[in-house]
């Protein structure tokens, strides 16, 4: 009954074979670039990049396309939302005004609101792919030694990884719960009226939490056991040095990301203006 | 504890399970309040136990992990709200500091002073911090992004107000008191 959530496969591309921290660092570089820039022409060759990058990594498509659907349902309200609010922002930005079609009352559709929103919309594009290839192509205990590598506490990226492992147990315990209280005559969905909801909601919420202080318990003390934390370091099971593929990479993203930022900003805005 | 580098093994491990719970609640545990694209979002409610539990940096942490694996796995990072949810915990960890519900005791004080904390850290994660980090970064009209995190934030308020209150009264129900014990005669 649970939806499978995204989980890594190894189908053995020049992706997969990557080094983790090179994936981590390219995925934050691309990030940050793609947050601070505003610049069309980047934001495109970005995309461009990204996308190639997905294909060459091959993940199969079934992996990713519940994900893609609701990517495409949370862009398409978000637009509407922008339009609905601010139909000037685009105008506001870009400091001009080219009226295409006139709608109702304040709304109209100039090219300029089209631009930003598409601008928008790339720039959430940009991120998706280097975010979704990062968690399927990286192999799950090599999380945490890559996360360790570029500067995070070893114990932060212990955390870490404690999530990915421990979400597919918690989800299970969930469905446990939920349908042993579904049996029982707690129903959750829409029949119900509001305020019972949130009861039968903390009826299921409640035995969860509970259980769930007791793993953190159980875990805790099997780590202390092992002597977790009781050093400054710690070595990884899963950590490779970097080849010169890896350099390669790393070299390219900081590249790129570091030419975006001075593109972007070369003609001291962030916005790239086509109007003007 | 406090310092990243002096976490305590119990405050890793409740980071790491913390943040899973917070994930799976985000997927499964909304209630539709019959208002289209509005759910009543449980995992908040358990982010402020957490913060409440296991301290400000448990609850940045759990916000901040919970929140981008999330995103992750539903629709792609949206970086500002990411960030407003690791706000919330750290707050709400912050300001209900000093409750010990560890030795059983969340009273009538206590469960003010934990409302308390959790509205100002609701106030300040979803009206000012998401909203101006949306701006920021994405540019986004300033009417909209303040409508979301007004309505955002006011969700999440009662949300937190009743389950977080409910299951932190139940939880501290289940430790023994201080001092519970009378010495027989």
């Amino acid at each position: 009954m649970p939806p499978k959530l995204l989980s890594y496969s190894d189908v053995g591309s020049p992706v997969h074979r990557l080094n983790g921290v090179t994936k981590l660092i390219a995925f934050l570089l691309f990030s940050i670039a793609g947050m601070v820039s505003y610049d069309t022409r980047c934001l495109l060759v970005m995309l461009v990049i990204s996308l190639s990058v997905f294909y060459i990594s091959k993940v199969p498509f079934k992996q990713y396309s519940f994900v893609l659907y609701l990517i495409l349902i949370f862009s398409a309200l978000n637009q509407l939302a922008i339009f609905l609010f601010s139909p000037e922002q685009g105008v506001q930005i870009y400091g001009t005004r080219h009226e295409l079609l006139h709608i109702a009352g304040r709304y109209s559709l100039t090219s300029e609101q089209l631009f930003y929103q598409f601008n928008v919309l790339l720039k959430f594009a940009v991120v998706v792919p280097p975010a979704l290839l990062f968690l399927l192509a990286t192999e799950p205990s090599e999380f945490a030694s890559s996360l360790n590598r570029v500067g995070v506490s070893y114990k932060v990226a212990y955390a870490i990884s404690l999530t990915m492992r421990y979400i597919p147990d918690v989800q299970q315990e969930y469905v446990n719960i939920s349908t042993a209280a579904q049996a029982r005559g707690i129903d959750l969905s829409k029949k119900e009226k509001l305020g019972r909801r949130v009861k039968n909601m903390a009826a299921i919420l409640l035995p969860l939490v509970l259980a769930t202080l007791e793993r953190i318990e159980k875990v805790s003390a099997a780590l202390e056991l092992r002597g977790f934390g009781r050093k400054r370091k710690r070595t990884w099971y899963r950590s490779r040095p970097l080849t010169k593929r890896d350099t390669l990479v790393i070299a390219g993203a900081v590249l790129i990301s570091a030419a975006v930022l001075v593109i972007t900003f070369w003609d001291g805005s962030r916005f790239y203006n086509p109007f003007v | 504890m406090q310092s990243s580098k002096g976490f305590s093994v119990k405050t890793v491990v409740a980071i790491g399970i913390g943040a899973a719970l917070f994930v799976v609640l985000a997927r499964f545990g909304s209630i539709p309040t019959g208002i289209p694209n509005t759910n009543l979002q449980t995992n908040y409610a358990i982010l402020a136990l957490f913060a409440l539990l296991y301290g400000p940096w448990a609850g940045l942490l759990i916000g901040l992990i919970g929140h981008t694996v999330a995103d992750l796995i539903s629709f792609g990072p949206w970086f500002s709200w990411i960030i407003a949810s690791g706000v919330f915990g750290l707050l709400a960890g912050l300001f209900s500091r000093g409750i010990r519900i560890h030795d059983g005791e969340f009273g009538g004080k206590e469960i003010l002073r934990f409302n308390i904390a959790q509205i100002i850290a609701n106030a300040a994660a979803w009206f000012i911090v998401a909203p101006v980090l949306d701006i920021l970064i994405y540019a986004e009209p300033a009417n909209k992004v303040f409508t979301q995190g007004l309505a955002a934030g006011a969700m999440n308020m009662v949300t937190v107000a009743i389950l977080g209150t409910l299951i932190a009264i139940a939880y501290s129900k289940t430790r023994t008191k201080r001092g519970s014990l009378t010495r027989e005669a």
